[in-house]
């Protein structure tokens, strides 16, 4: 990880690398002014680095796109990526409205699952086992029967009696989305209170801390680092997962994708093209994330 | 079996209104009988196709060849960050529509159909991630040992399956477990292409006889009780492989 590579001696690795010894190894000396910002590491290099592998992993797609598209054509291939290229902002429009859901639906989701997963440690053992039964429910049903769930069950306008306001699919779509994404949440919130030393719980007793001052003012502050490399990656797993709701007919990417490929006659040269770009949008968005998240949980397993 | 509980879910039809019409009626009764069948068997389809193109993929990872281990990783990284429901319509609508197909005696039919994409398709995408639990778990094998075997003349491959493997399975069955729940709540996108299992029989169902809310409380019954068995038998196996005084 570090930029110069010195040769070491064998047993003392560098300040990342695994050590797999188990004597005590210097840590590398890291100055006051050379910290890691967000998004940029203290030498200046970015964490979302692509480097050439993944260069060479993106163009792989591309290619594989390309060559897919080649051995389904019955003549058209040219045609076929021109009208791509035509339809391509139709589908970056249905895909907009992918990312749109997925936000919303994650901070519906870690707002009730912090709650719930608050809940579970809780000192009550009602609340406990209650809000256990309640995240376990969520957390093993399918992505897919929970959403039909709230898309067939919920009403599609709310009468307030002076006025009805109408609610629209993608906000369904929302709601069934941060279900198990609250459920997950609360797993992810409950692991990382329990995965802390229980020394820290009883230093803060023993300084006459409330018990709600210690979970606000210790434990949570410390959880907050812990927690966040697998939020990101359960917005990954969201976002991969927003395509379903075009199966309720949603007005998404996929949606968007059929109703071109709907318009241009249904010719089958047209699938590969236009199936391989739906998947590559997805693959240049959830990508980078995704290796952020992995960045992120590195940089914060060294401390310990 | 209709006998016995037909007359229940009748009277309560009667008397309440809740209409579990596949309990008490011999075509809902079959249709459904069916789809718990079609479900199980793309479940244990999925499940063992996707443990076998894990354990490929592992010992593909550590392989010498620069060219495999890099198309591994690639395979890897496209089926972990693209939407497994459009992997599914690229396997069924573009990869499906060039094989070949076979005579049927007047119309044709693929040689794999879409019961087939399902379960390659989800296989692969599972498969995925068991690769990188596997290798996880094949990393976590002391060198010493697999040194060891290397001194006892085993080739790369019988020491991955009779030494590396069965300690590496040990490690990582806890994550494989994990990701085997994944993959099974996963398999209701088969929907997404007309495979006859328990979430589009059931939608069928609800558009025949308009009960969603009863159907949708089977379908989370059915599901959740999937999920605590198969939970139930990867906890009884991992019991039962853990060898004391290892890990």
């Amino acid at each position: 990880m570090l930029g110069i590579k010195t040769p070491m001696a064998p047993g003392v690795r560098g300040r990342q690398a695994q050590s797999k010894t188990d004597l005590p190894v210097l840590l590398a000396f890291r100055g006051k002014n050379n910290k890691d910002g967000l998004f940029v590491h203290h030498d200046g290099r970015l964490f979302v680095d692509l480097k050439l592998r993944h260069g060479v992993m993106i163009f792989a797609v591309f290619a594989l796109w390309c060559g897919a598209a080649e051995a389904a054509k019955v003549g058209g291939f040219a045609w076929a990526t021109e009208s791509l290229f035509n339809w391509a902002p139709f589908i970056l429009k249905g895909f907009s409205l992918n990312i749109l859901i997925s936000v919303f639906a994650m901070l519906i989701g870690t707002i009730a699952g912090a709650a719930l997963g608050l809940m579970q440690v809780s000192l009550m053992a009602p609340v406990r086992s209650g809000s256990w039964l309640f995240t376990q429910f969520f957390r093993n049903s399918p992505w897919l029967v929970l959403l039909f769930c709230v898309m067939l069950l919920f009403p599609f306008e709310i009468d307030l009696g002076f006025v009805i306001i109408p609610i629209p699919d993608w906000i369904k779509a929302v709601i069934g989305f941060s279900l198990p994404v609250m459920a997950n949440i609360s797993e992810v919130v409950r692991g990382a209170v329990i995965s802390l030393p229980s020394g820290q719980w009883e230093s803060a007793e023993s300084l006459a801390f409330s018990r709600r001052q210690t979970m606000w003012m210790i434990i949570l502050p410390q959880c907050i680092k812990r927690m966040i490399p697998p939020w990101i990656n359960w917005y990954c797993i969201l976002t991969m997962a927003t395509p379903l709701c075009s199966i309720m007919g949603v007005e998404e990417s996929v949606t968007h994708t059929v109703q071109a490929m709907n318009a241009l006659g249904d010719r089958p040269e047209l699938l590969g093209p236009f199936y391989f770009f739906l998947l590559f949008i997805h693959f240049v968005f959830t990508y980078p994330i995704a290796r952020y998240s992995i960045t992120l949980e590195k940089k914060f397993a060294v401390k310990i | 079996m209709l006998d016995a509980i037909g007359p229940f879910f009748k009277n309560l039809y009667d008397t309440t209104g809740w209409n579990f019409i596949m309990f008490y009626e011999q075509y809902e009764y079959d249709r459904f009988l069916e789809a718990v069948w079609v479900s199980i068997e793309l479940i244990i389809a999925c499940l063992i196709f996707s443990v076998i193109v894990g354990i490929i993929g592992a010992w593909a990872q550590g392989a010498k060849s620069r060219i495999l281990r890099l198309s591994v990783a690639g395979y890897i990284q496209i089926f972990r960050n693209t939407p497994p429901f459009i992997q599914l319509l690229v396997f069924y609508f573009v990869i499906g529509t060039i094989t070949p197909q076979v005579d049927m005696g007047g119309y044709k039919e693929a040689v794999i159909g879409n019961f087939g994409w399902a379960v390659i398709s989800l296989g692969f995408f599972a498969g995925a991630f068991n690769t990188e639990i596997f290798r996880s778990g094949v990393e976590a094998v002391p060198t010493s040992t697999v040194e060891a075997a290397e001194a006892l003349g085993y080739s790369r491959i019988k020491a991955y399956f009779y030494i590396i493997l069965p300690l590496a399975f040990r490690v990582c069955l806890p994550a494989l477990n994990n990701n085997l729940v994944n993959l099974l709540k996963t398999t209701t996108l088969a929907y997404a292409i007309a495979v006859p299992e328990m979430m589009y029989t059931a939608n069928q169902i609800w558009s025949d006889n308009v009960n969603v809310p009863e159907m949708m409380i089977v379908i989370f019954i059915y599901y959740i009780g999937l999920v605590g068995i198969l939970v139930y038998l990867m906890n009884r196996w991992e019991h039962k492989m853990r060898i004391p005084g290892y890990g």
